[in-house]
């Protein structure tokens, strides 16, 4: 038909040609879907659920209130004034006793994070509930132990009402709720994580700095050498790769050692005194090297990457319009080598601040890492919150830092070859 | 140096880039001031190579590069003051066609308003006064083409090299484009050393041409001696279109020689290449410097020869006959009376002067 509305085309079948067109775009789609399909399965289960669910567990606080919910309930009465009524010791006493001990030792936990000592009165108290027999309740508890008598207690009570609580966030940053939770610093001789974010950021930029110091003539001579010795510079610089992290990291404990090759061969050749060895392991200094070798070649590859495709004949024509070497170097070669140290730093700092398994063989107490506190606390104080806390900061600051990277330099100037 | 007049000279210079064979070869090239000299040759006959040495990105292995008198060997490119335009452009990719210009006079410290009003005038020069703020990749090929120009000249150099500065342009603009260069090096009265494969690009802009064949100059002078008098077989062959009969030097009377083909048939010649009796020799012989039929008794060459085919080109009928045993023979036959009536296995007679055929080495 030919009146259909304006603008509207029909193919010589008579359908409309969007119509037709959608169709056979639809099959293109679906095949499409179908290819990526299995690796955006993988990704889901093995990458964006752990990260989401990490997310989650570094705010959620809902355990506790599964253990004692008519507490909590009898809780939000309470005027915070006196001690709590005869209805809430009541309450408390039954939820202690008549809990499953191992559900008491996991919300006693979490309760400590908010007042150290509940740990200890809960489990005592579960103990000797056994014996009372009938109320009213408030006395006998405090005869048990009279820190049931202490404001402090049940006030401290009041940070973990709600499901959810920023306290991970805020131990993450050396501050805490008091129990009237309201935010404060930690006590003097536990602030120890604003010193490692310092540190770790320190580490990253400088591991990032000397990568690109030492990735920098490299690459620009791979990139200019003939190819029959650029293949053998480049199976140099590729080395590292073929080698296992941990044998690396143990030959540098034994280059580095006080007793170490290195010191040794210092000594041997009167550089330095015998007992005036360097310090170089076990502590950051050691980090910084280990890891400025071993993320070298994540330097090197973008960077020589984005410098072969820079045609010799920009410098030639630099040189012949009157420019220095130097200054032909810094306007023209450099500016043009830019994509490739944009891609290089961010790789290298990337990987750095997340750094775990050097920082930890090499690094001794002075050059641990935020990433030696997550493995620390998840595997060791088996505080998950807190772990999660930390990775979700390391994951903000690096979204941050990407988007202020993107709005100054572009990252469209990211090449990786 | 001797003569004011020269400003380029090459003296016996050598180059070679692995030690083993030499890619240029004693090489000896007087270039006066204002001339515009076109370096042509077969692709790796070091044409480039040479042009690097003069502008400094290669050291000559030996011998000896003077500019203006002056031994510029170790004189560093960027002190040399000489323009250059590469054959990719080379305009770096980061700056504006504006700062492209002003690089060269940036780094001579001239004041902000000289260079502004230069690269102004350069780009004017090229007719691309509208396109200062544009990125080099905004461009076009022609327009990138006339960017670099303009850059090579802006400085003011009194020699500019280019070395095949038109290879990647399409024919009409490589046309246009040969014009204007050539226009502009009347202007301003600059040397220019010039690179092509493009032997019509070469004879209709230089004042010289050097043919350039395995490292070596094989000829050097103008376009017309080029065409009209080659000095060997290589020369007569590369330039133009070109008849070549082999055979043996028979005798020599003065400037002029006796060369006998393997049938037999005796051509008389113009004795360039050749040194004495017995000699091998190829006599070189330009395709319309041959007349069929001709009525005219002042040749002295006259031979019988066999029409193979003929080739219609509008103007000219290409003939190929069979003459003195080699049957890709050419002759251009004006489209006249006398051509219309050739046909194809007919017996025809071609005579040509002795002093348009020349006896020249074997090549
Ligand atoms: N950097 C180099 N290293 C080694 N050999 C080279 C180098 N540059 C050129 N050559 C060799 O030198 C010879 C001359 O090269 P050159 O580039 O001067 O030739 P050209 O006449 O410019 O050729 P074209 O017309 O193809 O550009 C060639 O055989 C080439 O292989
Ligand atoms: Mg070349």
């Amino acid at each position: 038909m030919n009146e259909t509305t304006t603008g509207s085309i029909l193919t010589t079948e008579g359908v409309p040609l969007k119509v037709s067109l959608q169709k056979a775009e639809k099959r293109n789609k679906i095949r499409a879907i179908l290819l990526v399909a299995p690796l955006l399965v993988f990704i889901l289960v093995t990458f964006l659920i752990p990260i989401g669910d990490m997310l989650l567990r570094s705010v959620d606080d809902s355990y506790i209130n599964t253990v004692f919910p008519k507490t909590f309930k009898e809780y939000k009465k309470w005027d915070r004034q006196d001690l709590p009524s005869e209805e809430l010791y009541k309450t408390m006493f039954f939820e202690v006793k008549d809990s499953e001990g191992y559900a008491i030792g996991k919300a006693s936990t979490r309760m400590n994070y908010a007042k150290s000592g509940w740990k200890s009165l809960l489990k005592k108290s579960k103990r000797k509930f056994k014996k009372i027999e009938e109320g009213p309740y408030k006395e006998q508890m405090i005869a048990i132990d009279k820190k049931w008598a202490d404001m402090e207690y049940w006030k401290a009570l009041g940070v973990m009402v709600d499901a959810t609580t920023a306290g991970y966030y805020l131990n993450a940053v050396d501050l805490k709720y008091n129990v009237d939770k309201e935010i404060v610093r930690q006590k003097e001789n536990r602030r120890i994580y604003n010193h490692t974010w310092i540190k770790t950021f320190k580490v990253s930029v400088l591991v990032m700095i000397f990568c690109l110091m030492l990735g920098y003539p490299i690459s620009y001579l791979l990139s200019t050498l003939p190819l029959k010795y650029s293949n053998l510079l480049m199976i140099c610089v590729l080395l590292p790769f073929w080698t296992s992290l941990l044998v690396r990291t143990v030959a540098w404990m034994v280059m580095l050692q006080q007793k170490g090759v290195f010191n040794n061969l210092l000594v041997m050749a009167n550089v330095i005194a015998d007992e005036n060895r360097f310090k170089l392991m076990y502590n950051e200094t050691a980090t910084i090297i280990v890891m400025t070798q071993i993320l070298l070649p994540f330097m090197v590859l973008p960077l020589y990457s984005v410098m072969k495709t820079i045609s010799p004949n920009y410098m030639r024509a630099a040189l012949n319009l009157g420019a220095s070497p130097l200054h032909a170097f810094w306007k023209v070669y450099m500016p043009n080598s830019v994509p490739g140290i944009s891609a290089g730093c961010m790789l290298v700092f990337i990987l750095a601040i997340g750094y775990y398994i050097t920082p930890e063989l090499v690094g001794g107490k002075d050059g641990q890492m935020v990433g030696n506190w997550i493995a620390y606390h998840l595997k060791t104080t088996l505080n998950w919150g807190l772990s999660a806390a930390l990775g979700a900061i390391l994951l903000g600051v690096l979204t941050v830092l990407y988007w202020v990277y993107n709005k100054l330099v572009g990252i469209e100037n990211i090449k990786l070859g | 140096m001797g003569s004011t007049d020269t400003f380029v000279k090459f003296e016996k210079v050598d180059k070679s880039y692995d030690g083993e064979t030499l890619v240029v070869k004693d090489l000896n090239v007087d270039i006066p001031q204002g001339e515009f000299l076109t370096m042509l040759g077969p692709s790796g006959s070091g044409k480039t190579t040479t042009l690097m040495m003069l502008a400094g990105f290669e050291t000559p292995t030996g011998g000896e590069i003077y500019l203006d008198g002056e031994a510029i060997n170790k004189i560093p490119p960027y002190k040399r003051g000489i323009g250059m335009v590469f054959q990719n452009y080379a305009l770096f990719p980061h700056m504006t066609v504006n700062e492209n210009l002003a690089f060269p006079l940036e780094v001579r410290k001239l004041i902000k308003t000289d260079i502004q009003e230069k690269v102004k005038k350069a780009l004017d020069m090229v007719e691309l006064g509208a396109f200062g703020n544009r990125m080099p990749l905004q461009l076009s090929g022609g327009q990138q083409q006339r960017v670099a120009l303009a850059r090579a000249l802006v400085f003011e150099p009194r020699l500019v090299l280019m070395d095949e500065p038109l290879g990647a342009l399409d024919k009409k603009l490589r046309e246009q484009m040969q014009y204007e260069i050539k226009h502009i090096h009347e202007n301003l009265g600059i040397t220019v050393v010039y690179v092509t494969h493009d032997q019509s690009e070469a004879l209709t802009m230089s004042n010289r041409i050097a043919v350039f064949n395995d490292g070596k100059i094989q000829q050097i002078s103008s376009p017309d001696i080029l065409y009209e008098k080659p000095e060997n077989a290589f020369v007569a062959n590369f330039i133009g279109e070109n008849n070549q009969l082999k055979g043996k030097v028979k005798s020599i009377s003065g400037k002029n020689c006796i060369v006998t083909t393997d049938k037999g048939d005796e051509i008389t010649s113009l004795k360039i290449n050749v040194n004495s009796v017995g000699d091998s020799s190829t006599v070189s012989l330009r395709p319309e410097r041959v007349e069929i039929n001709s009525a005219d008794s002042n040749f002295e060459n006259t031979f019988n020869a066999k029409v193979k085919e003929l080739i219609y080109l509008g103007d000219h009928i290409r003939t190929r006959v069979e003459v003195c045993g080699n049957d890709q023979f050419i002759v251009k036959v004006p489209n006249s009376y006398k051509g219309a009536n050739l046909k194809e296995g007919a017996s025809v007679k071609l005579s040509w002067k002795a002093s348009d055929s020349r006896a020249l080495d074997l090549g």
